[in-house]
């Protein structure tokens, strides 16, 4: 092994079998009884050492199927090739062709179900888990070029003096945002909370995702030269027709996410002490809620119900277990279906949060100050396979259970948030309250457009942004004439 | 962040500002509010209703009740806080006919708005104010103006009759001459509450204005929700306003308290306890 590492080092190549019998390079992680009490990240980063021999095992397939995984079709062989050979700032070039953000998606993809899903090396050792790690590869070279300053030559563009607003900073508008401003156009974002980053940092906790990237990335933006404008909600403070007509926008791009929560309408869904997971990560996220400067109150909680297998439920588990709380989690299927990401259910279970499968919350119990005091839950199996591809759950009559609580956060999702709808009766939206576009993501207006989580429902980083760059050529396909 | 450019203290812990804000005062319509941050470092967000709005200011009205209160009554003209709005559906207004608008304590800021433009149209306007003592009673002289009959009560009856605000809404809902409309009561919780009980004997149709634990005041946290016939509302986005018969009071009391105690008593809450 000494002897394959070393030719890694010496720039040689290496047979696939030498490539094979690397094994998978495992970033340092903060012990899981250290890290319950603080904020900070999780998973180091990769060392360039560390780097180099992971993205050394890369088969470089002839038709590398892991960029069909991805859905902006990062080339993830030609950047594993020059970190291989220790060229991070030409890696870098190559991530920035496709991606803006590979900080932040090297972070929170979910990666063993999109690149590393189809990797052939993971594939032929008949393990995805023994796939070449892209996403920490990815987010090394990103924290790389961050550290080094690889964009100090970024320089503000001269505008074509042509208008284009952008609604909502999350990373579907800001990935539009960027590609529009290099492109010339004036490009304006509109954000109503009153710091920017959408979901990046009102929902997706420090630990998982430090602030101060996504703060680093919108100031390589503003470097650009593209506006931001906080506390400024498009329907309300000035409607799309405003933007347009004394505005002076000659395009706007919808990208306001899907912030409605979902709850469950069961029996005592509105006693205090039931939160959404909206909620309960914004007073510690978005709000520091958690710090003892921070004027936000968050909910004193010993014992909490977390209702979800998605990711946000992880991070309400997690984020709970740091506030000090024995968390359960109750999801209805088992571990298989979990949409969360893999490492964040592994990190959860390190953490000690414990995981109730085939479970589900029939009512909520309380006191006589209407306090959560109990969660009655139904156990359920697995039955016939259902549209969504999964066997859908069904509940066991009379397996009514109690569990003693004192909060419960429901992680169920959420809805596209119909304020622009609701503002803009012209714009088209399906029943779901999604906006519906077509395939050049036009809506019903024209020099309107749309994308990420309010036309697709609740998704993902990687797809939102994947919307925002496509968004931004349409948009630019439609202004130059 | 939006300039303070008036401030004025109407009583022991009520406070009037106008504060800055192009694009909201232009844009605000009655039953309508805004978000509030004393600055964007680590300041919570608190909904407070536009009383009203002129040229490029609104004008807030807000009663002393925790920390973020506390320290907005103590800014000046000049200081700036930042406002974000306006937000929440405006008020239908249309003409009802004879209507009875019932403003308690802080209650008349949210209500003023709407009595000034229901009154505008041609409605009959009664008006009720009430509070506990004769200090609490707010901006009399202003809504003399936009009602053709105005009736002070005070708990203590140092102003106006010695009554709570349900007595003299039960003599004009009994009486069929008199009998309103609509009602549109806007105060403390158990002040609509027993606004509500009062004028369903009567089958008339009420509306409040609710003022609830709020965090972005666009849909997207759900803290401010109501049951409201049974069916889980937003108060953000859904109202404020709501068709009182349907309100489930005690619910929204209980959730009104799911802080208290936890903003004295605030410390660094992670790792404390592990």
């Amino acid at each position: 092994m000494e002897e394959t590492i070393s030719k890694i080092f010496n720039n040689e190549s290496l047979t696939i079998k030498e490539k094979q019998q690397i094994s998978v390079q495992i970033p340092q992680e903060q012990d899981a009884q250290k890290r319950i009490c603080n904020m900070l990240e999780v998973t180091s980063t990769y060392t360039e050492r560390q780097a180099r021999i992971e993205a050394s095992r890369c088969l470089e397939c002839k038709n590398p199927l892991c960029m069909g995984g991805c859905p902006v079709n990062v080339k993830i062989p030609s950047f594993l090739k020059k970190v291989s050979l220790g060229d991070i700032k030409g890696a870098y070039e190559v991530l920035k062709e496709d991606t803006l953000l590979p900080s932040i998606c090297g972070r929170v993809c979910p990666q063993e179900k999109q690149c590393q899903k189809e990797c052939v090396l993971g594939k032929s050792l008949k393990d995805v888990n023994k796939a070449v790690s892209i996403g920490r590869v990815e987010r090394f070279v990103a924290d790389y070029a961050r550290e080094n300053d690889f964009d100090s030559d970024i320089k503000e563009i001269k505008s074509n003096g042509k208008k284009v607003a952008i609604i909502g900073s999350g990373p579907c508008g800001i990935t539009a945002s960027a590609d529009l401003r290099k492109l010339g156009y004036d490009v304006t974002v509109f954000e109503a909370f009153h710091k920017l980053g959408g979901v990046l940092i009102y929902g997706i906790p420090e630990f998982r995702l430090p602030n101060n990237i996504v703060e680093k990335e919108i100031e390589k933006l503003k470097k650009l030269g593209v506006k931001f404008v906080t506390n400024f909600v498009i329907g309300r403070t000035a409607t799309l027709k405003e933007l347009k007509e004394e505005y002076g926008f000659e395009a706007i791009f919808i990208s306001t996410g899907a912030g409605l929560p979902l709850f469950m309408n069961i029996e005592g869904e509105n006693l205090v002490g039931v939160f959404s997971a909206n909620e309960f990560l914004t007073r510690v996220n978005l709000m520091e809620g958690y710090k003892e400067e921070s004027n936000t109150p968050v909910y004193k909680v010993k014992n909490v119900v977390v209702v979800g297998g998605g990711n946000v439920a992880m991070d309400a588990s997690r984020v709970a277990r740091r506030l000090g709380a024995n968390v359960k989690l109750v999801y209805r299927r088992t571990r298989d279906e979990m949409p969360a990401r893999k490492e964040e259910v592994e990190h959860a279970m390190e953490e000690g949060v414990e995981f109730l499968f085939l479970t589900n919350p029939k009512r909520i119990l309380g006191d006589e100050n209407k306090r959560v005091s109990k969660i009655e839950c139904l156990k359920y199996e697995l039955g016939e396979v259902d549209a969504s591809g999964r066997r859908s759950p069904k509940e066991i009559p009379g397996s009514e259970f109690l569990i003693e609580a004192d909060a419960v956060i429901m992680a169920l999702g959420n809805n596209p948030n119909p304020l622009i709808s609701k503002t803009t009766p012209e714009i088209e939206v399906d029943k779901k309250g999604r906006i519906v576009v077509d395939e050049n993501l036009k809506t019903s207006i024209d020099g309107i457009y749309a994308g990420g989580d309010i036309v697709l429902g609740a998704a993902t980083v990687i797809l939102a942004m994947g919307m925002g760059r496509k968004a931004a050529k349409s948009i630019h396909n439609y202004l130059k004439l | 962040m939006n300039k303070i450019t008036f401030k004025e203290q109407l009583s022991k812990d009520v406070f009037c500002l106008k504060v800055q804000a192009k694009e909201i005062a232009k844009n605000r319509k009655a039953g309508q509010f805004v978000i509030v941050m004393l600055n964007e470092n680590l300041a919570e967000r608190i909904p407070l209703t536009i009383a009203d709005a002129e040229n490029e200011t609104i004008t807030l009205i807000f009663q002393v009740v925790g920390a973020t209160t506390f320290k907005l009554s103590k800014l000046n003209v000049g200081d700036e806080i930042s406002v974000v709005g306006p937000l929440g559906t405006p008020t239908h207004i249309e003409k009802f006919g004879k209507v009875v608008c019932v403003g308690g304590g802080v209650g008349v800021a949210p209500l003023f708005p709407i009595c000034k433009e229901i009154y505008k149209i041609g409605n009959e306007v009664n008006v009720i104010l009430g509070a506990r003592t004769k200090e609490l009673i707010l901006w009399e002289e202003r809504f003399k103006d936009i009602s053709h009959n105005l009736i002070v009560c005070t708990d203590d009856g140092s102003a106006g009759k010695k009554a709570l605000v349900t007595e003299p809404l039960e003599e004009i809902c009994k009486n069929n001459e008199t009998k309103p409309d609509l009602v549109i009561a806007i105060g403390p919780l158990p002040m609509m509450k027993f606004c509500s009980l009062t004028t369903k004997k009567y089958d008339v149709k009420t509306i409040v204005s609710l003022n609830t634990i709020m965090i972005d005041g666009t849909g997207m946290c759900g803290g401010c929700r109501v049951s409201v016939n049974g069916e889980t509302k937003f108060v953000c986005v859904d109202g404020p306003e709501f068709d009182a018969a349907g309100v489930d009071f005690d619910n929204l009391l209980a959730r009104g308290k799911s802080f208290a105690g936890i903003e004295h008593e605030h410390k660094c809450r992670i790792g404390l306890t592990n």
